[in-house]
């Protein structure tokens, strides 16, 4: 090859260029490439899986510019009996650190539509924030509500003030709770409402819109728990089904590298986990997927993978190769 | 001091080259190579605009859609100045916002798993197709006997096409890749029919014209849950009957072209047949049936150490940048060992080919049905170029077959 190829792990490592500490409780990290390269691209509702330093993964919204290819921006928030990650970002982590970044990924895409009203509960405002900025951009008729404890503890206050009017902020220390079904009426037709935010208010909210057409509530339940075991950093073993081999796949090389070092020949073209060129069948073990492309009920499945960019959470996988 | 105001100088190397004269359609190389040598950016006097050929300027252009965006058109009319010829496609001519959503949709309606279910039939087509050509003897026209046939009796009924009009579709696709170059005679020649193709494709696209059970009808669906509008509805079934048939049967004739020609090749692949899928790409690659596709300055855009200024349009030429020595080791040769990933055939980034792998599912099947029956194969008597702004084609690849 003229060309050397690049190294290709998991997870990029990417570098925490900035961190600031928003509002109470709320620190924003922005992320780049060490080597100042072009990250992967993203639409508003994508999260990314942040690996950090002491082991634990954890999933945050993008709530940066999709425009600038250059670095990424999340916002954490404090959780106070959490189990560790949110501590650690708010303690430990420091500009210049590395982290491991998975994704991005999107559950919670935005759908065109004339109007939207967007509901964002404290932190749930993250996704929402580059939603807001695109039903902007686009001209749609939006309007969102946010929700907080207090203006201390909502973040992006300053960012969303030029909407005016468009933004109503509601912090509950002043104005007391709020009434969540006369704030929403009865929405004009086309209108599309995300919120989110904690599960009290999701499921106010989907309480609210019961009565209106399928589909006009998208939701998005921040989940503070993780959703799996941590990715492992270990090598594991994958066995190729078709011919027995085994191989063992370093934490420093894809499992599609690892395989092509045994002879076994899988096309592959992104190499990112957003093309889908890669998909292999997996026929015992469990996937610990960092693609683009699965739902949630397909990566549960754990019947394929997209070996370009996923692991194993298992010491071993059989592959259908 | 007094500033003269004058024409910015042109920092890149210049040509005088036509990309789109016949001489070039019927065999690009020299110039992809004149212009890989000449600079990363070079500058077409012919139509005022910039062009890059090399891999690293390719890839980078195609990557970056916030500098070099495709809604002002990917063919050389600029949609900021002029009007296009039919309305934009909202996967191909959109960038984000308006690009994410139908994106999105069709990328999960062609993705390799939805495909799955397809894979089992086609496999089964193709034996049937393959049997019926052979029977007839072992010489015939590989266009006009397997490269143009399987796409056009799998893919239309997996969109959930009537079996009314279909022979509409290659002149329609056609026509609309020869709309990205300038009017030169090959536009010319499609313009008489274009108002009665695109009304007929229009037609097709609508829901009542679509059975209940395929691509379109999924489009639809997605309609209904809000994904999409029911607007863009048809405008991306659209996109699947304009860019889903010329490009896979070229890419059809491409791969059956380098293995005719390529003898140990085909030996290698009737070997493994699990190689199908990688000589296909090794073929897109090689041939790069979609050659050029341009995209727009957005501003002063730096690229390759040139200046493209605002507004102006960047040709960007995937096939020579599939054949580029600094990317790839013996470009020209055609390489089942080789690892073809990341060739810019179908294009990179969030306008990579949403239907590849609807590609490389015909292809597959094709190439494993005639490594059942054929020992080898060769090019049999003279082959001719079809020529098309944007594709490499055949007109006509006579094959000889030798039977296992």
């Amino acid at each position: 090859m003229t060309a050397a190829a690049p190294p290709r792990t998991t997870t990029v490592t990417l570098a925490v260029t900035g961190k600031e500490l928003v509002a109470e409780g709320v620190a924003t990290l922005t992320l780049a490439r060490p080597d100042g390269g072009r990250l992967p691209d993203w639409t508003p509702g994508s999260h990314i899986d942040l690996v950090l330093p002491n082991g634990l993964t954890r999933q945050y919204s993008l709530c940066g510019d999709r425009w600038d290819a250059h670095s990424y921006r999340v916002g954490v928030l404090l959780e106070t009996g959490g189990r560790g990650g949110s501590s650690h970002v708010h303690e430990q982590l420091q500009p210049g650190h590395l982290v491991g970044v998975g994704g991005p990924r999107n559950n919670f895409p935005m759908v065109p539509a004339e109007r939207y009203v967007f509901v964002a509960g404290g932190i749930g405002i993250t996704p929402l924030l580059p939603m807001v900025q695109q039903a902007d951009l686009l001209g749609a008729d939006w309007q969102l509500l946010y929700l907080g404890r207090s203006r201390r503890s909502m973040a992006f206050l300053d960012e969303l003030a030029p909407y005016g009017d468009r933004v109503v902020v509601h912090a509950k220390d002043e104005l007391g709770p709020l009434d969540l079904a006369g704030f929403l009426g009865t929405p004009a037709e086309g209108t599309r409402v995300y919120c989110c935010g904690p599960t009290r208010l999701l499921t106010a909210l989907e309480t609210a819109c019961a009565d209106l057409p399928p589909y006009t509530l998208r939701t998005e339940r921040f989940v503070a728990e993780e959703q799996g075991a941590p990715a492992r950093t270990a090598p594991f073993e994958v066995e190729l089904a078709r011919t027995g081999a085994t191989v063992t796949v370093t934490p420093d090389v894809s499992v599609l590298e690892a395989v092509g070092s045994a002879g076994v020949e899988v096309l592959s073209s992104c190499r990112q986990g957003i093309c889908g060129t890669c998909e292999t069948g997996v026929l015992a073990g469990r996937p610990d997927h960092r693609d683009s492309l699965l739902d949630d009920a397909e990566r549960a499945a754990g019947d394929c993978m997209y070996i370009c960019v996923s692991r194993a959470l298992t010491d071993r996988l059989v592959l259908d190769l | 001091m007094t500033v003269t105001p004058e024409a910015p100088a042109i920092e890149a190397p210049t040509s005088d080259v036509d990309p789109f004269s016949h001489e070039v359609l019927e065999d690009p190389m020299p110039m992809h190579e004149e212009l890989r040598e000449a600079g990363p950016v070079v500058y077409l006097r012919r139509y005022d605009i910039y062009a890059v050929a090399r891999y690293q300027e390719v890839h980078a252009a195609l990557t970056d859609w916030q500098e070099f965006p495709s809604a002002d058109g990917v063919g050389l009319s600029n949609f900021r100045y002029e009007k296009p010829w039919r309305p934009p496609s909202l996967l191909l001519e959109a960038d984000p916002p308006r690009h994410d959503a139908p994106r999105r949709v069709l990328s999960k309606i062609l993705g390799p798993r939805a495909l799955r279910k397809l894979r089992e039939d086609w496999f089964a087509d193709a034996e049937v197709l393959v049997d019926e050509v052979l029977s007839n003897g072992p010489e015939f026209d590989a266009v006009e006997s397997l490269s143009s046939v399987f796409p056009l009796r799998v893919f239309p009924d997996a969109v959930g096409l009537l079996p009314d009009g279909r022979e509409n579709l290659l002149p329609y696709g056609d026509h609309a890749f020869n709309a990205f170059g300038p009017a030169n005679d090959l536009v010319a020649k499609g313009e008489p029919r274009v108002a009665e193709l695109a009304g007929w494709v229009g037609s097709r696209c609508a829901r009542e014209a679509l059975t209940d059970d395929g691509f379109g009808a999924a489009i639809w669906a997605a309609s209904d849950r809000g994904e999409i509008t029911p607007q863009q509805a048809p405008l991306v079934v659209r996109s699947l009957l304009t860019a889903g048939v010329d490009t896979t049967v070229h890419g059809i004739s491409a791969v059956l072209y380098g293995l005719a020609t390529h003898p140990e090749e085909w030996q290698r692949l009737r070997a493994n047949p699990a190689l199908a899928r990688v000589a296909f790409d090794e073929a897109v690659r090689w041939e790069s049936p979609v050659q050029t596709f341009f995209r727009t300055a957005n501003r002063d855009v730096q690229l390759g150490g040139t200046t493209v200024p605002d507004g102006k349009k960047v040709l960007m030429f995937l096939a020579a940048a599939n054949r580029d020595p600094r990317r790839w080791e013996d470009p020209d040769r055609f390489d089942l060992t080789r690892d073809p990933s990341g060739h810019v055939g179908f294009g990179m980034g969030i306008h990579q080919c949403v239907g590849q792998h609807v590609a490389r599912l015909e292809a597959e099947a094709v190439l494993h049905a005639l490594a059942r029956r054929v020992e080898s194969f060769e090019v049999a008597g003279a082959t001719r170029r079809h020529h098309n702004n944007t594709l490499r084609a055949f007109d006509s690849l006579p094959l000889r077959m030798h039977l296992a």
